[in-house]
C-alpha cells in the first residue's frame, strides 16, 4: 500500500504538469479561505475584479513567459507599461491624434524597443538581464523626460472604452481590458502549443546548442521573443491606461516581479524549455486574491503585496528546484532498475 | 605607437578618460569647480570635495558589486538593501525632537550593516545553495526590501535631529575632510589586504571563469559564491548609512534609488568584464568616481534625477557592446574594409598577434 502511494506520488511529481496543479490547488485553498473569512468573498464580482484588476498583468506575464521559456528573461516590462501609459496620455491630451492611432504608435513602439533589446542579447552575445536592465532605467527614465507630473486622460472616447461593462450571465461583469487579457491568453497557449514558432522556442529553451544543430531557426526566434515580450509589455500599458486613465512614472513600478512570479508560480522553469500558459493565469489570480484578502483586511499595508509575492516567488522556485533534484535522481534510479533486469 | 597602444590597453584607461573628458568639461563649463575653501568651522568645501563625499558609498557600493560580478553572477538589490540599513538605523536613533538617541548610536550602525550582511546572506542562500539564477534571487530582495523598510519605518520618513549622525555623511568637528571619504579609503584598504593577502580574490576570479572546472580543482565554490554575495549585502549595509546620514534620514521610498544600475555602470566602465572572470578593483573605484561625476556634471545641466537613467542606460549598453567579442569582430571587420587593402590586413594581424600575447 505504501509503496503503491508512493509509486503515484512519484509519479505525479516528474508529470510535467505537477507544478500547474499545485498552483491551482492553492488558488481554490485561497479562495476557500477567503469565503470562510470573509463574507463578501461570495460575491461572483469579486472573482471578476480579479480578471479586471490583473489585466495589464496577466498580458505582460504571458510576455515574459516567452522569454523565461528560453531561458532569457526581461526586467523592462514594467518600464514599458509606465512608458506606454505616458506617451497615450501625453498624446491624446496634448495633441489631437484619434485614439485608434496613439494606440496603434504604442504598440509599435513595444515592438521596437523588445526588437532592439533582442537584437543586443542575440546578435551581441549580451546577458539578456543586463541589456534589459538598461531597457528599464531607459524607459522609466524616458517616461520622466515626456513628463514628471502626472497627465490624466480625459479624452471621451477613450474614458467610455475603459468604463465599459460586459455583462456576463446577470452575474457580474468584466471590462474590455479582461477581455483582451483572456484573447491574448488563448492565442499565446495556440502559438506556444500548435505553431512551429511555438516548438521552436520549447527547443531553444531546453538547449539551444542543440535547437541550432537541428536547423532551428535560433537567431530570428530569440529576437522574436523579445519583440513579443515587448509588444506585450506596451498591449499591458494600454489595459493598465484603461485602469489608471493617467500616466505617471512610477505605474508599473516593480510589475516585473510580479510578472516574473506569475509565471514561475504557473510552472515556467527559470532554466527555460519548460512552461504552460494556463499556469501563468493561475500564477495571476493567485497574486489577485492575496491583493482581494489585503483589501478586504483593510489595516494591512499594501506593502505586504510585495513581500508576499516575493515569499511565494521563493517557495516556487525552491520548490522547482528540488523537483528538478528528484527527478534526475528517480531517473538515474529506474535506468539502474532497468540495468539490473 | 606602441606606447601609445599600451596605455589604451591598460584596463584603468578608459574610466581614467572619462573622467579626464568629465572634469575638464566641467572646469570649462561650470563655475568655481576647482575652488576649494575652508569654512569656518574648520573643513575643506568645494564641488570637488562634494564629488567625493557623494561618490564614497558608490565606491564601497562597486566593490562588493566587482566580487559578485567576478563570479558572474549580479546584485541588483543593493538598492534596496541601502533602504533597508537605512531605515533600521534612523528607526534604532529614532526621530525625537530634541536630539537624543533612543539608542546609543554605535549599536544602530552595527545593527545596520547587520541588517546589510543578513540581507547579502539571504541572496546568498538563494544563489549559491539553491541555484536560483543571481537576476531573479536579488530582484526578490529589490522589490521587497523596499516593502520591508516600509514595514520597519511604518510607512514614514524618519529624519533624524540626533547631532552626531550627521557627523557621518559631514565631517567629524576638527577634521578637515568628510568621513565617507574615510570610510570608503578604510573599505578599499580592506578589500586590497583580503586580495593580497588571501587567495579569496583568486578563487573568485576562477569561479567566474569556470565554475565547474574550479570545483574539480578543489575550490568550494558554494561557499565563495555566498561569501561574495553576503560581501555586496555587507557594502551595501555601510553605503545605506552614509546615505541615510547624508540626507539625516531614512526614506524607504528613494534611499539608493537606482544605485543597483550605477554600481553595475562602474564596475562594467572599471574594466570587469560583465561575464565575469577577470576583475579589476582600482578600475572600479574609478569607475564610481567617474560615475558621482556624470551624475553632478548632469544635475547642473539641469537634468533631473528621475531622467538621468535615461543617459546611464546608453552608457551600459555602449559599454557592453564594447566587452562583446562579436562587436569588436565586427567593428574590427568594418575598419579594415574601410582601410587600403594590405594596410588593414597588417593592422587585423597586429591586432591577432596582441591577443595571442594576452
Amino acid at each position: 500500500m505504501n509503496s503503491k502511494l508512493r509509486k503515484l506520488l512519484n509519479e505525479a511529481i516528474s508529470s510535467q504538469y505537477f507544478s500547474f496543479f499545485v498552483t491551482v490547488i492553492l488558488f481554490l485553498v485561497l479562495y476557500a479561505v477567503g469565503i470562510m473569512t470573509y463574507k463578501g468573498f461570495m460575491r461572483p464580482q469579486v472573482f471578476f475584479n480579479l480578471f479586471i484588476d490583473n489585466a495589464a498583468l496577466i498580458i505582460v506575464t504571458i510576455g515574459i513567459t516567452f522569454t523565461l521559456l528560453t531561458g532569457g528573461i526581461d526586467l523592462s516590462v514594467g518600464a514599458v507599461v509606465a512608458l506606454s501609459c505616458m506617451i497615450l496620455a501625453s498624446l491624446l491630451q496634448n495633441t489631437g491624434v484619434p485614439v485608434p492611432v496613439a494606440v496603434l504608435a504604442v504598440l509599435l513602439l513595444g515592438i521596437f524597443i523588445g526588437g532592439v533589446q533582442g537584437y543586443l542579447i542575440t546578435a551581441f552575445n549580451m546577458q539578456p538581464f543586463i541589456v534589459t536592465l538598461a531597457g528599464m532605467f531607459f524607459c522609466r527614465g524616458l517616461t520622466a523626460v515626456i513628463s514628471r507630473e502626472t497627465i490624466s486622460i480625459t479624452n471621451d472616447f477613450y474614458v467610455s472604452i475603459a468604463s465599459e461593462r460586459i455583462d456576463i450571465f446577470g452575474l457580474g461583469f468584466i471590462s474590455i481590458g479582461a477581455v483582451v487579457a483572456l484573447l491574448s491568453l488563448f492565442i499565446a497557449a495556440i502559438v506556444l502549443k500548435y505553431t512551429k514558432f511555438g516548438r521552436t522556442i520549447f527547443a531553444l529553451g531546453g538547449n539551444a546548442a542543440s535547437a541550432s544543430l537541428m536547423g532551428l531557426p535560433v537567431f530570428k526566434t530569440r529576437i522574436m521573443v523579445y519583440v513579443i515580450s515587448g509588444f506585450c509589455a506596451a498591449l499591458g500599458g494600454v489595459v493598465y491606461s484603461w485602469i489608471m486613465l493617467s500616466g505617471y512614472t512610477l505605474h508599473g513600478l516593480g510589475m516585473e516581479m510580479d510578472a516574473i512570479a506569475s509565471s514561475v508560480i504557473g510552472g515556467t522553469l527559470l532554466t527555460g524549455g519548460v512552461g504552460f500558459i494556463p499556469g501563468t493565469l493561475f500564477g495571476v489570480l493567485i497574486q489577485g486574491v492575496i491583493l482581494t484578502f489585503i483589501t478586504f483586511q483593510g489595516t494591512l499595508s499594501a506593502w505586504w503585496t510585495k513581500i508576499v509575492v516575493g515569499a511565494l516567488l521563493c517557495i516556487f522556485i525552491i520548490m522547482q528546484a528540488l523537483i528538478t533534484e528528484r527527478k534526475s535522481k528517480l531517473s538515474s534510479k529506474s535506468s539502474i532498475e532497468a540495468a539490473k533486469q | 605607437m606602441e606606447t601609445l597602444k599600451k596605455i589604451t590597453a591598460s584596463p584603468l584607461f578608459l574610466p581614467l578618460f572619462a573622467l579626464a573628458v568629465l572634469l575638464i568639461f566641467n572646469i570649462i563649463f561650470v563655475d568655481g569647480f576647482l575652488t576649494i575653501e575652508m569654512t569656518d568651522d574648520g573643513r575643506l568645501y568645494g564641488r570637488l570635495i562634494d564629488i567625493l563625499n557623494r561618490s564614497s558609498s558608490l565606491i564601497i557600493l562597486s566593490l562588493g558589486m566587482t566580487f559578485v560580478i567576478a563570479t558572474s553572477g549580479i546584485d541588483i538589490s543593493v538598492g534596496s538593501v541601502i533602504a533597508i540599513s537605512s531605515a533600521v538605523c534612523c528607526t534604532l536613533i529614532g526621530g525625537s525632537g530634541d536630539g537624543t538617541a533612543e539608542y546609543p548610536m554605535i549599536l544602530a550602525m552595527l545593527a545596520a550593516v547587520l541588517a546589510g550582511v543578513l540581507c547579502g546572506v539571504w541572496n546568498g542562500l538563494l544563489v549559491a545553495k539553491f541555484k536560483i539564477q543571481p537576476v531573479v534571487a536579488t530582484l526578490i530582495l529589490m522589490t521587497a526590501g523596499r516593502g520591508i523598510a516600509q514595514l520597519i519605518t511604518e510607512g514614514q520618513i524618519i529624519t533624524v535631529y540626533y547631532k552626531p549622525f550627521a557627523y557621518i555623511g559631514s565631517s567629524i568637528p576638527g577634521n578637515i575632510l568628510p568621513t565617507t571619504i574615510f570610510i570608503a579609503i578604510a573599505m578599499i584598504l580592506l578589500v586590497t589586504f583580503i586580495i593580497k593577502k588571501t587567495s579569496i580574490g583568486l578563487f573568485v576570479q576562477s569561479v567566474g571563469i569556470n565554475s565547474t572546472a574550479s570545483r574539480f580543482t578543489g575550490i568550494n565554490v558554494t561557499f565563495v559564491i555566498f561569501l561574495v554575495y553576503a560581501f555586496s549585502g555587507f557594502c551595501a549595509g555601510v553605503s545605506g548609512l552614509i546615505e541615510s546620514s547624508l540626507i539625516r534620514a531614512a526614506d524607504a521610498n528613494n534611499a539608493g534609488l537606482n544605485m543597483e544600475m550605477d554600481a553595475i555602470l562602474a564596475v562594467a566602465l572599471g574594466g570587469t568584464l560583465l561575464s565575469g572572470g577577470k576583475f579589476n578593483i582600482g578600475g572600479s573605484v574609478i569607475g564610481a568616481i567617474t560615475i558621482q561625476t556624470l551624475t553632478t556634471t548632469m544635475y547642473a545641466l539641469g537634468v533631473s534625477s528621475e531622467q538621468l537613467p535615461v543617459i546611464k542606460a546608453v552608457a551600459v549598453i555602449i559599454l557592453c557592446l564594447m566587452q562583446s567579442s562579436k562587436f569588436r569582430i565586427m567593428f574590427n571587420n568594418w575598419k579594415s574594409r574601410n582601410k587600403v587593402g594590405p594596410q588593414g590586413e597588417k593592422n587585423f594581424l597586429m591586432d591577432e598577434k596582441a591577443v595571442n600575447k594576452a
